[in-house]
């Protein structure tokens, strides 16, 4: 197998190559792995307690959001710091509409969707002219300015100002013997699943070819005819879309939402979790959503007081040890045992 | 009118905390290309210092310049340790380290000062000057040592040798390399500086807005505002562009009337997006042109 890993070590999308390219064993270990994955998934809600599997209900509701922001850092090189924007206009969307208009909670998901899409294709058009740190600069003051917007009292009567917005959560339908948060783990293991899936095939077709070459260079991409202003818009608002959806049922499970919930704090966490995962590389957001959600509580063990400082050091052991993230670590061990084999 | 021209005069003095901001961020952009967002913290991590040994009797003075020299020496070191090693990551690593470096100086800043809210006192004193109550003394003050540091900037970068061997590295390091200068200390000088005035601007803005470790968030952005909107590579239109904020978020603040106190942050993002949207150097900043 002749991978230039020096190559992959630096650009994560062509690690994520390696993993795709197909291989007669490696196939079969792919697919024994999926299954084994698919059953743990399936089987983890009755052998554990209720906490842990609101938890992983939480690990595959960031991995969602940072997905899309992968798709749009990772897959279209925009940066964002502004996508806990997002996922608040994704979260209020879906408690407006149930508290307000009593809609199901099955269907505040594409409605969510809907909305951010509309929302990111507008706020991608101003980020057309910016790039790289400008954009990331842009974003930042977005994600800062949103929980004041969320505040503001003409919005009050719908958004709860302050207080924000309670909301029941959904028992299992149909009579399945499940309580509540056994179903909310499958519902959202559905939606993962469909969301991820799209993903990869956006990915392999014309749109994804697209996206990538814009990422990769501008102007050739432009050379070949593709509308860079429109793909690039588009992206932003596909982005938008995925983070509101996490974002709607990041409500839903949480059963509340309010402004503090949405702080810059939340857009910096995402763009951690995908450094960490690795970008470019799809299942990344799975670890990158691990660790959002267990890497604050390990640091808090460690010491109350310095629980961020803990945090900040994880960190940057994380970048400096694994500068690709997971993603390029897995390729490197990929590559040796395979080299081994053969 | 009169309402008016209270309204510019109280901008301009507040405008003063983000052009103090809007200088530091724009010397680390100068320095490395980069914008650092963890600069408030270190800004604030410094007053910190400052605030400590004033406390332990130290005069304001010393403890000022004292301060402004373990910032500088801080700053370089932060540089050496954390930032040299990943030269030659991709940009989002760099971001990642900003934060990573964010949370642990606000956490051990929590950590060793406590999140209570504490005074800083200020040298010039907190009485009105000239017995107009649009404006203390302290910002006056305040204004001036913005303009000195503007100007002994303004004299470093462009009569001494290090200055020109710190402008020349940032804009083409292979170039200044080959002509002999030291590229990789160059950065790191920049980076001592530009903490060197970030705990300037923190020691000036502590007595307004008080001391604690997250009082540098907002300000940052409002910092960001006016550096964007002086354009990012030029230092005189950094401190103008605070101003400029300033005295915008206050009429906006005055005559708009839902904006109010409530959406005083948005006025910073709407500022950096307009501007970044219709003019993308900034009003005094050069427009980079990429080759092909």
């Amino acid at each position: 197998m002749s991978v230039n890993l020096e190559e992959a070590a630096e650009h994560p999308a062509v690690a994520a190559d390696i993993e795709t390219r197909p291989l007669g064993r490696d196939r079969m270990l792919k697919i024994v792995f999926g299954l084994l994955i698919l059953v743990a998934a399936v089987v983890l809600p009755f052998v554990t307690k209720s906490f842990f599997v609101f938890q992983v209900t939480m690990v595959m509701i960031y991995a969602i959001a940072i997905l899309g922001l992968n798709l749009l850092t990772g897959f279209n090189g925009q940066f964002s710091l502004g996508h806990a924007a997002f996922y608040a206009i994704g979260a209020y969307t879906a408690a407006i509409l149930m508290d307000k208009a009593e809609v199901s909670y099955v269907w505040t998901l594409p409605v969510a969707g809907i909305v951010c899409f509309v929302f990111g294709f507008l706020f991608g058009l101003p980020a057309l002219r910016l790039e790289g740190i400008y954009l990331a600069l842009a974003t930042f003051a977005l994600s800062v300015a949103t929980p004041q917007i969320l505040k503001l009292s003409p919005l009050e009567h719908w958004t709860g100002g302050v207080q924000g917005i309670v909301i029941m959560k959904p028992d299992a339908p149909f009579g399945l013997p499940l309580n509540q948060d056994q179903w909310l783990y499958f519902f959202t293991l559905i939606v993962t699943a469909l969301m991820f899936w799209m993903a990869h095939n956006l990915l392999r077709s014309r749109t994804g070819r697209a996206m990538m070459a814009i990422r990769d260079n501008p102007i050739a991409s432009r050379s070949m005819g593709v509308n860079n202003s429109l793909y690039k818009a588009t992206t932003f608002g596909i982005s938008a879309t995925y983070t509101g959806i996490a974002g709607a049922l990041g409500a839903i499970v949480v059963q509340f939402v309010a402004p503090d919930s949405f702080t810059v704090v939340l857009s910096i966490a995402l763009l951690v979790g995908l450094v960490v995962g690795g970008v470019g590389w799809i299942p990344g957001a799975f670890f990158g959503g691990l660790f959002v959600l267990f890497v604050p509580n390990i640091a808090e063990s460690i010491s109350k007081g310095l629980s961020g400082a803990f945090y900040g050091l994880i960190l940057m052991f994380l970048v400096f040890i694994m500068p690709t993230g997971v993603a390029g670590f897995i390729a490197l061990i990929r590559h040796k045992i395979l080299r081994r084999g053969a | 009118m009169e309402l008016f021209v209270q309204q510019v005069i109280a901008g301009i003095s507040t405008g003063s905390i983000y052009a103090c901001v809007a200088l530091a961020v724009v010397m680390i952009y100068v320095a490395i290309g980069h914008l650092n967002f963890a600069q408030g913290e270190m800004a604030m991590f410094s007053t910190f210092i400052a605030w400590q040994l004033i406390t332990w009797g130290v005069p304001y003075w010393v403890a000022f310049f004292l301060t402004i020299a373990i910032s500088f020496v801080g700053g370089i070191v932060i540089e050496r340790v954390i930032f040299k090693p990943l030269d030659n990551a991709p940009i989002l690593s760099h971001v990642v380290m900003f934060i990573a470096l964010l949370t642990i100086i606000t956490s051990a800043a929590g950590f060793i000062w406590d999140f209570s809210i504490k005074t800083f006192p200020s040298p010039f004193g907190s009485a009105p000057l000239f017995g107009s109550s649009l404006i203390s003394a302290h910002q006056a003050g305040m204004m001036a040592v913005t303009l000195l540091l503007l100007l002994a900037l303004f004299f470093f970068f462009r009569y001494t040798r290090v200055g020109l061997a710190l402008r020349a590295s940032a804009d083409n390091p292979v170039s200044a390399r080959l002509v002999g200068i030291r590229v990789s200390w160059m950065i790191a000088l920049g980076w001592g500086l530009a903490t060197a005035i970030g705990a300037v601007a923190g020691m000036l803005v502590a007595p307004v807005v008080f001391l604690e470790p997250n009082m540098m968030l907002g300000i940052l952005v409002y910092g960001f505002a006016g550096a964007v909107l002086g354009g990012l590579s030029s230092p005189g239109g950094a401190v103008l562009g605070g101003f400029l904020v300033g005295v915008i978020e206050n009429l906006a603040g005055t005559f708009i009337p839902v904006i109010g106190g409530e959406l005083k942050l948005t006025i910073a993002l709407c500022i950096i997006v307009l501007v970044l949207v219709l003019k993308p150097g900034g009003l005094f900043g050069r427009a980079t042109i990429q080759r092909v």
